[in-house]
């Protein structure tokens, strides 16, 4: 039996080591994590504001509402922000029962949704708070610069199938898309693949955005999209249309694959949920957007 | 506990409150016995009453038959086809993994090993099952999927297969530490007697032991197998989760569990695709249920076997 307890402190050592080097590690392969210490310390001249805010929803915006909320509530002290992912149907679903104030929601409320809520005697108010850029990218191994919507449409249908018809190497294109239950997967079959068409069957479906880049990063023949912020120096950003997705061309229109982000209240907000929502569309909340990879509204 | 029948020199008092104690701790026993049971029945109602909807609206059997996975499309399409096969696929394949590696690993431990490396050898499996499944998933995504993508020449290393192995993985510390236990049980007069009728130690392993023992080798794949169609993490990081119908183990493959956890997060609740999920669960519990069921006969004849 003392054996036994040698080898459970043995391989405690071990973990705690293990934990150890890997905290000792440098983090710079965590590039997507923006910092979020941005815009924060102002004093607070106003009169102080109170209250307590609920939000849930989507996990695209979790990192974004994160950030907000937490700023926020520093130059507010009076003011508490609770913040739950889970996904944009769940927090609508959480706006419908009036347990939250705020529904995160990286896709439009739905009319079903919509009507559950005035069936519950309420009404749905939208606000767009950011923009989400969707960069299309490759492999940086792969020769493919630029692809029109219409090339990417085919590929995203299963009609092109290889490379070499729209000028790369011989070799069979890998289709990686986001999961069906994601905003973005619906905005991309509305944009790209066509309202009334179909994703190719064969094109894998991944849980996350740092998934597809994760994939493309080691596989030459793969096509994805992720979220602006999710671009780094080890996947290649194909031109659409001429276009190279970035924070500047969603900004000002050119590119063609953005969506809005939006935040779903309860009737018009008021009172400190106002002033949370004017703050998030002022200067500040904006700058943290930015941080997080997402695009300013103007 | 310790005297059993010491009450009966004790006073009528003392005997009163036993009595009345005795009540209530059987009465407790009682209801968490039954617990269990109301538990399982609560859950397949509730799964069956969500799953209503899309029973009604889009039909058990075209779902159970449909090949095409579109549930966000208009109109949505719910073939559950692919998504069972997916499951099936990557449940044979954690299989094929951990059955024959984990009994061989349960022959020796138990068998040949000796004490010193036995008890060295549980502690790590026992260390394995504390590991949780989104870190296999994450050696499976970094390690895994270029390895199969290579070693087969793929497009894509995100299979069946790369999903299968690692479940084959989670499932060997279930296998192994319960088939050991079985092993163990087998009297020592059975090792015994095949030695004295001259047999080699692995003769006596193979004509003795493991026969004796394989009602319960035989639960613990069934357990195994319950760990692996159920898990849920690592498959829908490793599988590529295209809901194809699948033709090989190096296709990717869509799961059962793998679609639930993905997409229920998103949908409309209460909506027909919600209720889709529901009827996917349904399907799950279903097939697990049958699994166990099925389980259970097989012990169940064995036992008897062995009473003659």
């Amino acid at each position: 039996m003392k054996l036994k307890k040698y080898i459970a402190f043995g391989m405690a050592v071990l973990l705690l080591a293990g934990v150890s080097i890997a905290a000792g590690c440098d983090k710079e392969e965590a590039g997507t994590e923006t910092s979020t210490d941005g815009a924060t310390t102002t004093e607070p001249a106003e009169p102080e504001l109170e209250g307590t805010i609920n939000i849930q929803g989507s996990d695209t915006m979790l990192n974004v509402a994160t950030a907000w909320s937490e700023a926020f509530m520093d130059e507010n002290p009076g003011v508490d922000i609770s913040v739950q992912g889970g996904g944009s149907g769940t927090g609508v679903a959480a706006l419908i029962n009036g347990t939250v104030d705020f529904a995160n929601a990286s896709r439009g409320m739905k009319d079903e949704e919509i009507a559950q809520l005035e069936a519950n005697g309420g009404k749905a108010a939208e606000y767009k708070v950011a923009i989400d850029g969707i960069a299309v990218v490759v492999n940086p191994a792969n020769g493919v610069e630029a692809l029109s919507m219409d090339q990417l449409g085919k590929i995203f249908r299963g009609e092109i199938t290889n490379w070499k018809d729209v000028g790369g190497k011989d070799a069979q294109i890998v289709l990686l898309s986001r999961d069906s239950s994601s905003g973005t997967y619906e905005y991309f079959k509305e944009e790209v693949v066509g309202k009334d068409a179909e994703y190719a069957q064969s094109a894998k479906l991944l849980p996350s955005n740092q998934a597809i880049a994760d994939e493309v990063k080691s596989n030459e023949a793969g096509i994805g999209y992720i979220g602006l912020g999710y671009i780094t120096s080890a996947v290649k950003v194909v031109a659409i249309d001429g276009v190279k997705a970035s924070v500047a061309a969603a900004a000002d229109g050119s590119y063609p694959i953005s969506r809005y982000l939006y935040m779903y209240s309860n009737g018009e907000a008021e009172g400190v949920m106002k002033a949370y929502l004017d703050w998030i569309l002022g200067s500040e909340g904006q700058k943290l957007v930015e941080d997080e990879g997402f695009v300013p509204v103007q | 506990m310790s005297e059993p029948f010491s009450s009966r020199r004790n006073s009528p008092g003392r005997t009163t409150f036993r009595r009345a104690a005795e009540g209530v701790a059987r009465g407790l026993i009682y209801t968490c016995g039954w617990a269990a049971i109301v538990v399982l029945a609560a859950i397949a109602v509730f799964l069956a009453t969500n799953a209503v909807r899309a029973m009604r609206e889009a039909g058990l059997s075209s779902m159970l038959s449909g090949t095409q996975w579109y549930p966000t499309s208009e109109p949505g399409k719910f073939g559950l086809l692919p998504l069972v096969l997916g499951s099936l696929y990557v449940t044979g394949v954690a299989l094929a993994v951990c059955v024959p590696l984990g009994v061989a690993a349960a022959v020796f431990i138990s068998e040949f090993a000796d004490k010193r490396l036995t008890e060295v050898m549980k502690s790590i499996i026992e260390f394995m099952t504390a590991v949780p499944s989104v870190v296999y998933g994450l050696i499976g995504v970094a390690v895994l999927i270029p390895f199969v993508k290579d070693a087969f020449g793929l497009d894509s290393g995100m299979t069946a297969l790369t999903g299968g192995v690692v479940l084959g993985v989670m499932s060997l510390p279930t296998v192994i530490s319960i088939s050991e236990d079985a092993l163990h049980a087998v009297p020592v007069d059975l090792r015994r007697g095949s030695a004295a009728l001259g047999n080699t130690r692995w003769q006596t392993t193979v004509k003795v032991t493991l026969p004796a023992a394989s009602s319960g080798i035989f639960a613990a794949v069934m357990l195994g197998l319950g760990r692996a169609i159920g898990e849920t993490m690592a498959v829908l990081m490793l599988t590529g989760n295209a809901a194809i119908m699948p033709t090989s183990v190096f296709d990717s493959v869509r799961t059962m569990t793998g679609t639930i956890a993905a997409e229920m997060g998103e949908v409309v609740q209460g909506g027909l695709h919600y209720s889709v999920l529901f009827t996917v669960g349904l399907v799950l519990f279903a097939i697990t249920f049958a699994i166990n069921l099925a389980a259970d006969i097989v012990l169940e004849r064995q036992r008897k076997r062995w009473r003659r």
